[in-house]
């Protein structure tokens, strides 16, 4: 057992945990965080999608010693208050992608979707004003079996717009 | 489609953005995997490492004593914990073999994944380690890999049977034989519709659990809570009324969370036996071994027509693989696309053979489309083969053998009556928007170039039958159960409603569709609705969610449970405002009576006041809650035209798909963004079975794309925007005029690609590029047609 120490969404926990412990089983099984999804066994889904240290990783990729001292940020933290709940003046307090796969319909069942909308969020720092297809290849690590990513790849697109501080729908 | 502003009248047929999206965008969803009891012991099941195998010995002694383990079972410890198989829910034909199927097996092992021992621990990594220890000896025999061999029975899957054919179906009307001699021209052709693996993104999971004053809950990643309550009361013998089950929040189905698992059997039986909660959530490797396949079909085809191109019969011969044992409707998924190899034309001559064989891989079951995608991949696809047989544009072909509008309803040959359609206007909108002739040119040209990348142009002009089904005709097929839908509506005393539906939702937005039909049925704020679902405590009546039946059955429902409260609340108001009942009118949540306007009471106040219950007729009581179960009176038959052009680079052979354009009719539409993401990912099912995915197993009967790094799941890199529009065809067999559309997109869109690739490359003699139409089986089409050439 070793002695880890994470900052998750904003609070510092320390845990003793297996070294063979994966990232995402810390936050799901010992946190008990369990916004973060799993997906495959092979690190191809990205459904485990989080932020490690400010960039995207597959939470199933790192173990959880090796995120001792580091800062993770999961979806749960993703909306500045919090959202869960309900419609309407809930969604105020959401992340730009979080309100814009809601409106444009980006999800069905939703299991994807808090690793796809992490995912989103680093691509969009990276680059504010992707093409659609470079929204497409920035997200080709994040399946998603329901959608058929048209209305994924419009989300990021207007969240994208929408963080750049342009008017967005109406 | 963008969201848009809330119009003044009506919800239904407008954008409503979903109410079931704030906890799934936050990360507050309640999965399978989230639930775990206090006590819970984690269940890791021993599987098979071989196809096909006697089974010598299992040892769990050793497993018993790792750490954190609190108990192992072989399958012969299990034996008495069931009361009867698994179940097979269809008997297709009166001698279909059903062997006998158990949650862990005894003699042999007949699949890669086969269960053959459990392990219960107090953590999953415990679990996972002890399960390494279980001591399994095998006497191996030779797998059965392909229905060729299985047929000749040389090696047996379940000895007792006598052989590894489980069943032959045969239909065949008109004269069949006088029509295919008579015929001007027939093109035969043997296509192979390759094995698929659903994959749902959210992994199967399931947590049994003992319930302090009796009786259990099962939580479980399951498209069907309903059946599967009453299926596991039967396996387990847990009486009906003690067991709960519930299906939390799941992520996507596709027909893969449609079935009785041995592993939800397996964690109830252990609760009961233990008194503990249990706990399995499958990895995604041990899923696709463990969770059902779909597809898996050799289709030997014919299809026969007059020289100007109409179409007069149509002949298929199917293998179906079904894998090694029958899981729920296993037997029926091909025969759910019996009725279907017709599709939209007016054939003369029908004949139909199909063949359920067992083999020593993976069950196979209903995947997204479940029979219907064959069926309309084999006449879709030899249509194709005929307009190039004849020099003709494949959609003349089409358009001089489909039904007209105004032959509608049209009774097909193989006994099904469509209540409506349109495929001229579908197809006119399909082509304007795609730029069809435009296409047709560039084609032209790019052949006339000699060009290495060339251009092909795919149709698809499709119907399916959908929503299972009116229970008379279940019956009349042997199928063991029925296909009505069950509804209630709550009337809370603010006059706030909650609608109970019998659908289990996974993804298809029912909680918000719902909102809208009975928002206006009754003309309550759309926000004033709640929609419950997916527990059996709360929802005690349903069939749930499949085979594209919701909405045209379940949304009929609670349209129906609706007009029922309306009426009582007729009957409340008349005495209210002392009128006659047939004095008084409804519209827009208000009760006038008729002449007097000023005489009025919302269905708020009549909620009130039937809750006080202090004034209301003598021969009523004071309720207005009301549920209503709606037997369909027929199928429903969405169409739809979807065009595909497809570039085929003939050098490394890499298909690339330019434009994708999908004109559905799926009758009325009650929220067209939701139907919409329907369409697209469906379509993307399906484009994956046509570029990409299959299910591959070795000779020795290993699944060779055993994960998700050798199956290849389209990404969003992989994948076009589809264009898609729709024309408005309401259907006849219901109130709201709606059709399915979970499905439509899958079955449509498998057909247009291919038919695109083929038709690039066919100017260089081929006739047919097998499914995933990867780069090596371009290659090896052009090899093969070249080869055939020289
Ligand atoms: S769970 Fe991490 S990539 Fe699939
Ligand atoms: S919404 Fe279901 S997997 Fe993406």
């Amino acid at each position: 057992m070793t002695n880890v120490q994470i900052t998750v969404d904003g609070t510092t926990y320390e845990d003793e945990v297996e070294p063979r412990l994966l990232l995402v089983q810390y936050l799901r099984d010992v946190l008990g965080k369990t916004g973060t999804n799993i997906g495959c066994d092979t690190s191809n889904c990205g459904a485990c999608t989080v932020h490690l240290d400010g960039r995207s990783v597959k939470s199933c990729t790192v173990l959880a010693v090796q995120a001792d001292g580091a800062t993770v940020d999961t979806i749960e933290g993703l909306a500045s208050t919090d959202g869960a709940g309900g419609d309407g003046d809930a969604t105020a307090g959401w992340h730009p992608l979080q309100r814009a796969f809601h409106t444009e319909h980006g999800l069905q069942c939703g299991y994807c979707t808090p690793g796809m909308i992490m995912a989103a969020a680093d691509l969009l720092r990276e680059n504010p004003d992707p093409s659609e297809e470079e929204v497409r290849h920035g997200l080709e690590g994040n399946l998603c079996r329901c959608t058929g990513y048209v209305n994924i790849v419009k989300a990021v697109r207007t969240a994208a717009a929408e963080l750049r501080g342009e008017e967005v729908g109406a | 489609m963008t969201a848009t502003e809330a119009p003044t009248t009506g919800h239904v047929g407008q954008v409503r953005l979903r109410k079931e999206d704030a906890r799934l965008v936050t990360g507050r969803a309640t999965w399978t995997d989230n639930i775990t009891p206090a006590g819970c012991l984690y269940m890791m099941v021993v599987r098979s490492p071989m196809a096909h195998a006697t089974v010598t010995g299992v040892d769990v002694s050793v497993a018993t004593d790792a750490p954190g383990v609190v108990a192992a079972y072989t399958g012969a410890d299990l034996a008495d914990a069931w009361q009867t198989s698994l179940p097979s829910v269809w008997q297709v034909t009166p001698d279909v073999k059903e062997p006998p199927h158990y949650p862990l097996t005894q003699d042999k092992v007949r699949f890669v994944g086969d269960g053959v021992a459990v392990v219960l621990a107090t953590s999953r990594q415990a679990a996972v380690d002890a399960a390494e220890l279980v001591d399994v000896t095998y006497d191996p025999l030779p797998a059965v890999t392909d229905v060729a061999q299985a047929l000749k029975d040389e090696v047996l899957v379940h000895d007792d049977e006598g052989t590894n054919r489980c069943y032959s179906y045969h239909w065949d009307s008109g004269n069949v034989d006088e029509v295919f001699e008579q015929a001007d021209v027939v093109v035969e052709r043997r296509l192979i519709n390759q094995r698929l693996i659903p994959t749902a993104i959210e992994p199967r999971a399931v947590v049994a659990q003992p319930e302090p004053t009796g009786g259990y809950t099962v939580f479980s990643a399951t498209q069907i809570p309903h059946i599967l309550r009453i299926q596991l009361a039967i396996v387990c013998g847990v009486p009906e009324h003690q067991l709960r089950v519930v299906a939390p929040d799941v992520g996507g189905g596709f027909g893969s969370k449609l079935n009785i698992y041995a592993e939800e059997a397996l964690a109830l039986a252990l609760a009961q036996k233990l008194g503990q909660p249990i706990k399995w959530t499958e990895t995604r490797s041990e899923g696709y071994q463990a969770t059902i396949h779909g597809r898996d079909h050799i289709q030997d085809l014919a299809i026969a027509a007059t020289s100007d191109g109409r179409i007069v019969g149509f002949k298929a011969d199917i293998k179906a693989d079904l894998g090694a044992y029958l899981q729920l409707v296993t037997t029926g998924t091909p025969m759910l696309g019996a009725f279907m190899y017709p599709a939209i034309y007016k054939l003369e001559a029908h004949d139909l053979t199909i063949t359920g064989v067992f083999t020593t891989k993976t069950p196979t079951d209903a995947y997204r489309g479940a029979g219907r995608p064959e069926a309309t991949f084999a006449i879709e696809r030899m249509v194709d083969e005929l307009a190039a047989e004849l020099g003709m544009d494949p959609m003349e072909v089409r358009r001089k053998s489909w039904i007209a509008h105004e032959e509608f309803p049209y009774d097909t040959i193989t006994g099904l009556t469509y209540d409506s359609g349109n495929y001229e206007a579908a197809t006119d909108k399909a082509m304007a928007l795609f730029g069809y002739d435009e296409l047709r040119r560039e084609q032209q040209q790019r052949r006339d170039d000699g060009d290495t990348t060339q251009l092909g142009i795919g149709i698809s002009t499709f119907t399916e039958m959908c929503g299972l089904a009116p229970s008379r005709a279940l019956g009349s097929l042997n199928y063991r159960a029925g296909g009505w839908e069950h509804a209630t509506i709550r009337m809370l005393p603010t006059g706030k409603i909650q609608v109970i539906t019998g659908t289990s939702p996974h993804g298809q937005g029912h909680v918000t569709s719902w909102s809208q039909i009975a928002a206006d049925a009754l003309g309550l704020p759309y926000e004033d609705v709640e929609v419950l679902h997916g527990d059996t405590a709360i929802s005690h009546k349903g069939m749930d969610t499949y085979g594209s039946r919701s909405l045209a059955i379940g949304g009929y429902a609670v349209h129906e449970a609706a007009q029922k409260v309306i009426a009582k609340a007729k009957r409340f108001a008349a005495h209210l405002l002392e009128a006659s009942e047939d004095d008084i009118e409804f519209a827009d949540g208000t009760f006038s009576v008729r002449g007097s306007p000023d005489a009025a009471k919302t269905i708020q106040d009549i909620a009130l006041a039937v809750f006080a219950a202090h004034d209301y007729p003598e021969d009523m009581e004071p309720a207005l809650d009301a549920e209503a179960t709606i037997d369909p009176e027929n199928f429903s038959f969405p169409h739809g035209t979807h065009l595909c052009a497809a570039e085929v680079d003939t050098e490394t052979g890499r298909v690339t798909i330019r434009r994708y354009v999908a004109v559905d009719d799926v009758g009325k539409v009650i929220n067209p963004q939701i139907v919409e993401g329907q369409v697209h990912g469906g379509i993307a099912q399906g484009v994956g079975q046509a570029l990409y995915e299959e299910a591959v197993y070795d000779a020795d009967g290993n699944l060779t794309t055993g994960s998700l790094l050798d199956y290849h799941v389209p990404s969003a890199a992989d994948l076009p925007a589809f264009e898609t529009d729709r024309t408005e065809t309401p259907a006849t067999s219901n109130p709201l005029g709606v059709k399915g559309v979970g499905e439509a997109g899958t079955i449509a869109s498998t057909p247009a690609v291919v038919n695109a690739v083929v038709d690039a490359l066919r100017p260089m003699g081929v006739t047919d590029v097998r499914m995933p139409t990867s780069p090596q089986h371009v290659w090896e089409a052009i090899e093969a047609a070249q080869g055939g050439a020289a």
